[in-house]
């Protein structure tokens, strides 16, 4: 795996985490992390529950602030700008409109022009087969589709970089194979994936490298196979053995 | 027993024949109660939709006495509009004191609370909801609150129908600025009050019956709305 930073004329990426820390009521939950996410390989962040996975997911994205440290994007986001991340949740937030209005109204935030909405709406419905449920209410999709539309909705905008906080967790297996299968085509068509899940075994499928917190700090970063087959700290060893009692 | 049945026997007399006098009344406390809804929600909806998305020093203030002012005696609020708009008073120029224009302030005042403080916690609860989503897309400030609003028009629906039933049942705040004149600020409410106290128990009691039907055909309206509304969006 290339370890050097690559930088496209124009990117966003790397993304520069400089000592980021985030305490929130008197807890510290993320704790001096500085690390460098890099164009290309798929991130997949894992740890035990409460480690800070997703709030350093929302510090990335923006949606939360760091308490002390800098977080900077090869290009800074200006406000009012198109963004060029996006990111998709556990739970997805559907508008109480049509599906393909939904992705139309984040096209429209994009400063898309009108007449290009729609066509690009439906070109990314169709890509993670939801053209025939375009015209049906968002809301009374079920979970899988509502998570397959929220996807569409990501993909619609062409990020550089896609967040995806654990987008499978509340899915039945069937639906998670297809999420992981959109996930999968983001990614080929160019998109960075960072990605947090409990699955470990998504984590194989999915992962080019494993960012491990622990605790709020960023315990061990490892290509997948390194970091399952010989975890170099403790707790990874720990976590990996308590995940997978058999191996 | 003889007299009530007799009053209820001529109250369906007035409303099946279309009494003139008593249509007046009607039209006339629904062009005053639709108006104060209308101005009401026009400034209540941001009102509240403002208070829900912001954080600022004092807000739990600010909502508490919202919350509070939800419960304006109607007979205080006409009191101090009277005040307002009497000869004497800062406005009193305006000559507005004993019309309809003077009730419809009246009850503006009267339901504005109610319903910024209802839209308040809609708003406020959706907001919790979509919050990550929107700011994700890049939708900040009043993109957001307008997405939000309009997201949850038919939950809003049930907040601006509570202003209504306030401002048509209410009889202390138009009684006080409107003055109950026969022909010009005669409305249901003031109408029934009086008639009562003159022993006129057929046109009280047909106001009284019209009053009641009229709420419940509109909350019966809302209500099949929302359902709808509910089932077609999710």
């Amino acid at each position: 795996m290339a370890d050097e930073p690559m930088r496209a004329p124009g990117s966003i990426l790397p993304l520069r985490l400089e000592n980021v820390s985030f305490a929130a009521g008197g807890r510290t939950i993320i704790d001096r992390v500085s690390l460098a996410f890099e164009a290309g390989p798929r991130t997949i962040i894992l740890g035990p529950n409460g480690a800070g996975k997703s709030v350093l997911m929302r510090l990335c994205h923006g949606l939360l602030a760091p308490s002390s440290g800098r977080i900077e994007w090869a290009t800074p986001e200006r406000p009012g700008e198109r963004r060029r991340q996006a990111m998709v949740f556990q739970r997805p937030v559907m508008l109480r409109r049509s599906a393909i209005a939904n992705v139309v109204y984040a096209l429209k935030l994009a400063g898309i022009a009108a007449p290009e909405r729609i066509r690009q709406a439906r070109a990314a419905l169709e890509s993670v087969g939801l053209a025939d449920l375009a015209d049906g209410a968002a809301r009374v999709l079920s979970g899988g589709e509502q998570q397959r539309l929220a996807l569409a909705r990501a993909w619609a905008l062409r990020p550089e970089v896609l967040f995806l906080d654990e987008p499978t967790a509340s899915l039945d297996p069937g639906a998670s194979a297809e999420v992981e299968r959109i996930i999968q085509a983001i990614h080929a068509a160019g998109t960075k994936i960072v990605m947090t899940t409990h699955n470990l075994g998504q984590a194989r499928r999915l992962g080019d490298e494993i960012l491990f917190l622990n605790q709020g700090c960023l315990a061990e970063r490892a290509a997948v196979d390194r970091f399952f087959n010989q975890p170099a700290s403790a707790e990874a060893q720990a976590f990996i053995k308590g995940e997978l009692p058999w191996t | 027993m003889g007299v009530i049945v007799a009053a209820v026997r001529d109250a369906f007399g007035l409303m099946l024949r279309l009494d003139a006098q008593l249509l007046e009344i009607v039209g006339l406390s629904l062009q005053v109660s639709l108006s104060a809804v209308a101005i009401a929600t026009a400034l209540a909806l941001p009102i509240g939709a403002a208070i829900a998305v912001s954080r600022f020093r004092g807000r739990q203030t600010v909502v508490v006495i919202l919350n509070a002012l939800m419960g304006l005696p109607p007979v205080v609020v006409g009191l101090l509009v009277y005040l307002l708009l009497s000869r004497a008073g800062p406005l009193g120029q305006l000559g507005l004191l004993f019309t309809p224009s003077a009730m419809v302030i009246a009850q503006t005042i009267l339901i504005l609370p109610i319903i910024a403080a209802l839209a308040r916690q809609a708003v406020e609860d959706a907001w919790r909801e979509y919050q990550e989503q929107l700011r994700s897309l890049g939708a900040g400030g009043w993109t957001a609150a307008l997405t939000l609003v309009w997201d949850i028009r038919f939950s809003l629906l049930t907040a601006v129908l509570a202003g209504l039933g306030r401002a048509a049942a209410e009889v202390g705040a138009v009684m006080i600025v409107g003055g109950n004149i026969d022909g010009v600020t005669r409305v249901m409410t003031t109408a029934i009050a009086l008639e009562t106290s003159k022993g006129d128990l057929p046109l009280a009691l047909g106001l009284g019956v019209i009053l009641l039907t009229l709420v419940l055909l509109l909350n019966a309206a809302a209500y099949t709305l929302k359902e709808a509304a509910q089932r077609r969006y999710g």
